[in-house]
């Protein structure tokens, strides 16, 4: 990066062990202390602000006193305890829930797919949660289980339905794997939307509701919904991470991986099966959400390089820093679709990064 | 070390390999030379278990290639690939660290160790001028080194070769053979290595094995393997013109390597 790798004597090994891995750990760290402190403000400011204002200071009082027992003297309102505790933190906290899933899934998926496009929604997620959703949304039952909506549950269910056909799918013919893998996610996909286009179009009055899913928000974000989400993109991130080698191990294709001691394919479909579940976890809570899940990883691996190890975790806080402030953004313009926000902050930054930066495909 | 026994590899019915049996012992250097499509690439992959014979065996120490985790396969042989696509921006040293993945702890990621061995292979390779470049912005020939410096720090008893040199010029042809023949003096390491280069195999390898259309023709010494007769039947060549080319190569030899 700097002119010191112009370096015209032989370097000896300790010169170069310092200069391996050429990106500091320190910034590793400094990067996630920077994300962790975001995730703080963008906690407290996302508890704060709103229709009706919350000072700060009884925003960390309130949850000082309903998380850890401390009684700093009782200054606010209970409706004020009302607003923090039961609205806004449980949707601060899917918001970044969500986020961070989107990112996980997102390195998960360019790294397995070896594809820089590769999204969250990439095998058939999205459209199979949104048929999912219109589906609850047309049918004349009402049901909340665990109050959680029908239109949750059904989203869940469409999304992992939609990634199990598109893999099994992918299996049969002669293509390469990740060819197949894509091609049939793309097929999938395309039937999925004419039957959510038939759903709309059945829908009537429902129309809107079907609609309000599929911007994504999380205006109707509470505990049950966070209670369900948290534990599935946690356990999930968490055992992606655990497997961060094998992501590693495809950066220089299947067969290089094999080489290099990966069992390919039984990651390959346990990897994908981890990400297609903390996709599904999040899309069914907070509708579809475009973009956190394609760039975060790539504004990370911008940073840190490529290493699955360093580039999951980072992107997990990216991601929730970033859902969580976009979300905020979206409450203040008036409750619009967070997606909007995330496209119109997320993308000329994007942008103007991948300008400044080579790119390229071919090693 | 490894051996192959009675081994036939076929492609949707058509058969790559033939009844192959060979041998490679600890320490050895082999070079595999054949004209295009003999199947020494193939004779390579059935050796790393990439490929499984239609009949016949891989044992690698002994056992079936087939019943090892690869885990245990990638910290016995190391191969360089011919070429490698890389999706995202990575280092040439994140790119030669990815060979200690076999010997990292699953969950803690590279140790100090790995980190030497990382450093080690990419002075030994030459690579130190390359640091904190993007591998994809490299040129074909620097590109095989970087690849070729990732299976040196993979460290594995057996180094596995296709076409090493194909990208490289002279100087640099010469440099990774005369590293490969440290490898194989200095630590031990047995090579087989695909390629097409007589002069580099013949100088180089005190064992050629021809493979021709599937069979293997011929397995021993330069001077038994290389007879006129089979320089003309095998690769179609007046031999003439292959001994009239050698002379030149030990010229080229005394090139000072970097």
């Amino acid at each position: 990066m700097t002119a010191t790798t112009a370096d015209e004597r032989a370097p000896r090994p300790a010169r170069i062990a310092a200069r391996a891995f050429g990106r500091p750990a320190g910034r590793v760290v400094a990067i996630g202390i920077g994300g962790v402190v975001a995730l703080g403000t963008a906690l407290v400011l996302g508890v704060a602000l709103g229709t009706v204002a919350i000072a700060p200071g009884d925003t960390l009082a309130i949850l000082a006193h309903r998380l850890f027992g401390l009684d700093v003297g009782a200054t606010w309102a209970p409706q004020t305890e009302t607003i923090v505790w039961d609205l806004r933190l449980p949707r601060v906290l899917t918001a970044m829930t969500v986020g961070a899933g989107l990112a996980v899934a997102g390195t998960a998926f360019q790294g397995l797919l070896r594809n820089p496009l590769a999204d969250p929604y990439v095998l058939g997620t999205a459209s199979g949660a949104a048929l999912g959703a219109a589906i609850a949304v047309v049918i004349p039952i009402r049901a909340t289980i665990l109050g959680f909506g029908l239109i949750h549950a059904f989203a869940f269910a469409g999304a992992l339905a939609a990634v199990f056909t598109v893999y099994r799918l992918s299996r049969i013919g002669g293509l390469s794997p990740l060819t197949s893998l894509l091609l049939t996610g793309y097929a999938v996909g395309s039937l999925l939307a004419a039957g959510l286009a038939m759903a709309m179009y059945l829908s009537g009055a429902a129309l809107r509701q079907i609609f309000a899913y599929l911007l994504g928000g999380f205006d109707t974000a509470g505990w049950a919904q966070l209670g369900a989400a948290l534990p599935l993109v946690a356990l999930g991130s968490g055992l992606i991470l655990l497997r961060a080698r094998s992501l590693d191990g495809l950066l220089l294709g299947e067969e290089a991986a094999v080489h290099l001691g990966i069992d390919v394919r039984r990651e390959r479909a346990i990897m994908l099966a981890l990400a297609s579940l903390v996709t599904a976890a999040a899309v069914a809570v907070s509708g579809l959400i475009g973009f956190v899940g394609l760039v975060v990883p790539h504004l990370v691996r911008l940073a840190v390089g490529p290493g699955a190890r360093r580039v999951l975790p980072l992107a997990a806080i990216g991601g929730a820093a970033l859902l969580a402030f976009a979300d905020l953004a979206a409450r203040l313009l008036g409750e619009i679709p967070v997606g909007v926000v995330t496209a119109v902050i997320g993308a000329p930054f994007f942008l103007s990064l991948l300008r400044r930066t080579r790119t390229g495909y071919e090693l | 070390m490894i051996e192959l026994d009675g081994v036939t590899v076929a492609y949707h019915g058509r058969p790559v390999l033939r009844d192959i049996d060979l041998t490679i012992r600890a320490g050895e250097r082999v070079a595999l030379i054949g004209p295009n499509g003999a199947g020494k690439s193939t004779l390579l992959r059935a050796i790393t278990g990439l490929v499984r014979p239609a009949t016949g065996e891989v044992r690698l120490d002994g056992t079936p290639i087939e019943r090892l985790p690869r885990s245990m396969i990638a910290r016995r042989l190391a191969v360089v690939p011919q070429q490698a696509a890389l999706p995202f921006a990575t280092r040439v040293e994140e790119v030669v660290a990815l060979g200690r993945l076999p010997h990292e702890d699953p969950i803690r990621g590279a140790r100090p160790a790995d980190r030497a061995a990382t450093a080690a292979a990419i002075e030994r390779v030459g690579l130190g001028h390359l640091l904190g470049r993007d591998a994809r912005e490299l040129s074909l020939g620097e590109r095989q080194l970087v690849l070729l410096a990732l299976a040196v720090a993979q460290a594995a008893p057996v180094l596995l070769l296709d076409e090493p040199t194909v990208h490289l010029d002279l100087r640099h042809q010469v440099g990774a053979m005369e590293l490969l023949v440290d490898l194989n003096d200095r630590d031990g390491t047995a090579i087989v290595a695909v390629l097409h280069d007589l002069a580099l195999a013949s100088l180089f390898f005190p064992r050629l094995v021809l493979i021709d259309r599937g069979r293997l023709i011929a397995d021993g010494s330069p001077a038994e393997v290389l007879t006129d007769e089979r320089i003309r039947d095998v690769f179609g060549v007046d031999p003439s013109i292959v001994r009239r080319a050698a002379p030149l190569v030990p010229t080229a030899i005394e090139t000072p390597l970097a």
